[in-house]
């Protein structure tokens, strides 16, 4: 599968995920954003060593992924662009740092080992919080979430126009490599004669139909906004759901709660 | 160059939110003030045209690689900085929402590493500076590659900068900053070319589409006020950059430290007396993120052990509460239907 058409396979994946009739999905979107929000935030501020207290916060994806019934596989196929950056940029800790912090055995575990261990257990977690959101929330009620926390009503309306678009103009961005691929058979790429034109006419054709869009908008009644419908029914429900993870995500960052699990049970 | 969360502590996080936020409500203010009801929806469409541009892969001449389109400098050029700015963050937000291309918290990082410096640096700096005088091929190609390459310079820069200040990386400032820009170079140098190509073509094909910042000429304030503008914007990336370089020397032993180092041979007093003891106690009790090292435990072994025991414990618990609960969901749902 080409990358424009993987790209539309995950969109339309997401987009109907976040149509299932799930719990998860029926809780309100701006408990959900400012779940996921404090999450990747006490995440991130776990200090470098702390691989323990990282770790207990798996909680939150692992409870998510069960009782959501979200599947885990396309997740970890998202971590494969962000640990690639991840890897270059830690890679140099473990050589650089070698101070022996503890031994496994014989193996000594230095401090560039579990800074590193540390930075790619932080990536996992906030790209598998993100994507939890994602497949139970749709992006218009994201954008719903975000006027609730004020955002500019220009910008969620920008955010929703350039996701209705997104597929048609990777669908016409695949038209168009292909009968050019379809031309020069043997051909890797665009050749660089043909970058202009190419992509030049691709641009023009959008603001044409920017033209026709916005026509089409006014006499539809388009005002410069879009009116979001409400989500998430059960209220009381939406605030236990983000009052209760608040609070055990902090308590998580706070005390070590595997370590002292770990003292009652030896 | 979009940057994980992993990569970045809240503290830089959250003040690179704060840079982008105000950058955003400036360019709102200006796109509102231009009331043209067309702008939104090409916008809108251009934010998508962006988006599905970068997908296609642009052979470089006699290297076998490929190449991609500077959103920011082509949308700039077409829209005009303020309006490109509020398109790219649309854009870098649905990137990070639907295929994990740089972090939620990180997503203030990459506004300012992408979308800022290649609007208002790339747009107003470079591009309008060039066009003032009248555009032409020889000007197109100059601007766009020149836009290019500065802007992904600051951004590789300020990647470095805010991840060195995050205490993420043991990699020294220098070797980091030798290893981002020359890759950075040879990458602006590729996206330039492609940009002014198609610049080239739209050029000859609808002149009227490129912006050159010209109504603004017309309104003598606002050309006045052009050069204070683009020292503004210099001002505040130059801020922000020197924000992330003090947290990142923070976390160095600072002036005080050292001296005190020198003296006592530790950067941190020695408590003594009751009331230093009682306050310590107060720190040590209300402290979220205490000095690194592991908490509660002297031997990290044996507080690795328990915790992984611990740990083992606990997701076990949580694995069978998860699945009694969906066994209860499904059956309830089951008896619905």
């Amino acid at each position: 599968m080409s990358r424009i058409n993987q790209a539309i396979h995950e969109i339309h994946f997401m987009d109907e995920a976040a149509e299932k009739n799930r719990w998860l999905n029926r809780i309100h979107p701006l408990a959900k954003v400012i779940v996921t929000v404090v999450y990747i935030a006490l995440v991130m501020s776990f200090p470098k060593e702390d691989l323990m207290g990282l770790a207990a916060m798996c909680l939150y994806p692992l409870v998510l992924f069960i009782t959501g019934e979200v599947s885990a596989g396309r997740a970890f196929r998202q971590l494969k662009m962000i640990l690639f950056l991840v890897a270059v940029i830690g890679i140099a800790n473990p050589i650089l740092d070698r101070e022996v912090l503890f031994w496994i055995g014989s193996v000594p575990v230095t401090g560039g080992m579990l800074s590193m261990l540390t930075l790619v257990i932080k990536s996992v977690f906030a790209v598998f919080a993100t994507y939890l959101l994602i497949v139970s929330t749709s992006i218009e009620n994201i954008c719903y979430a975000l006027r609730k926390l004020h955002m500019p009503k220009i910008l969620s309306t920008l955010i929703l126009l350039i996701y209705r678009y997104i597929v048609l103009m990777l669908k016409e961005t695949e038209r168009l490599t292909q009968a050019y691929s379809l031309r020069v058979p043997d051909q890797k790429g665009i050749h660089y004669k043909a970058w202009g034109t190419l992509a030049g006419q691709m641009l023009l054709r959008s603001m044409d139909r920017a033209e026709l869009v916005y026509e089409s908008m006014t006499l539809r009644g388009f005002q410069g906004e879009f009116y979001l419908k409400g989500a998430g029914k059960s209220v009381w429900k939406s605030v236990i759901y983000a009052s209760l993870w608040c609070i055990i995500l902090f308590c998580i960052r706070i005390f070590p709660i595997f370590e002292m699990v770990g003292r009652i049970l030896t | 160059m979009h940057m994980a969360d992993a990569l970045v502590v809240p503290a830089v996080a959250g003040t690179m939110y704060v840079a982008s936020a105000a950058a955003a409500g400036y360019s709102i203010k200006k796109v509102r003030l231009e009331a043209d009801p067309k702008k939104i929806p090409t916008m809108g469409i251009m934010g998508a045209f962006v988006f599905a541009a970068q997908m296609i892969n642009f052979t470089i001449p006699g290297t076998g690689s490929s190449g991609h389109l500077c959103g920011g400098v082509l949308l700039s050029a077409i829209l005009g900085p303020y309006a490109a700015f509020l398109t790219m963050i649309g854009v870098l937000l649905i990137q990070c929402l639907m295929f994990a291309d740089g972090g939620l918290m990180a997503l203030g990082c990459n506004i300012w590493n992408m979308a800022f410096y290649g609007c208002f640096v790339g747009g107003f700096l470079i591009w309008k500076q060039i066009m003032k005088k009248g555009v032409s091929r020889k000007k197109i190609i100059t601007a766009s590659i020149l836009a290019c390459v500065l802007t992904l310079q600051l951004g590789a820069f300020s990647v470095t900068v805010e991840t060195l200040a995050s205490g993420i990386t043991e990699l020294p400032f220098s070797i980091f900053v030798g290893m981002m820009q020359p890759i950075h170079l040879a990458i602006g140098l590729v996206e330039g070319a492609i940009t002014s190509a198609v610049l080239l073509f739209v050029y000859e094909a609808r002149p009227e589409l490129i912006w050159t910042g010209v109504k603004e000429k017309t309104q003598i304030k606002e050309a006045k006020l052009s050069l204070k503008k683009t020292w503004t914007i210099l001002g505040a990336a130059a801020a922000v950059i020197a924000g992330g370089m003090s947290l990142f020397a923070s976390s160095h032993p600072d002036g005080l430290e050292w001296s005190i180092e020198k003296v006592t041979g530790s950067t941190e007093f020695a408590v003594s007396g009751p009331v230093h003891i009682f306050m310590e106690k107060i720190q040590n009790l209300t402290a979220l993120f205490p000095d690194y090292g592991f908490r509660h435990g002297d031997s990290a072994a044996g507080t690795s052990l328990s915790g992984i025991i611990g740990g083992a414990a606990v997701i076990a618990l949580c694995l069978l509460v998860c699945y009694v609960f969906r066994f209860f969901r499904k059956k309830e749902e089951n008896e619905q239907n």
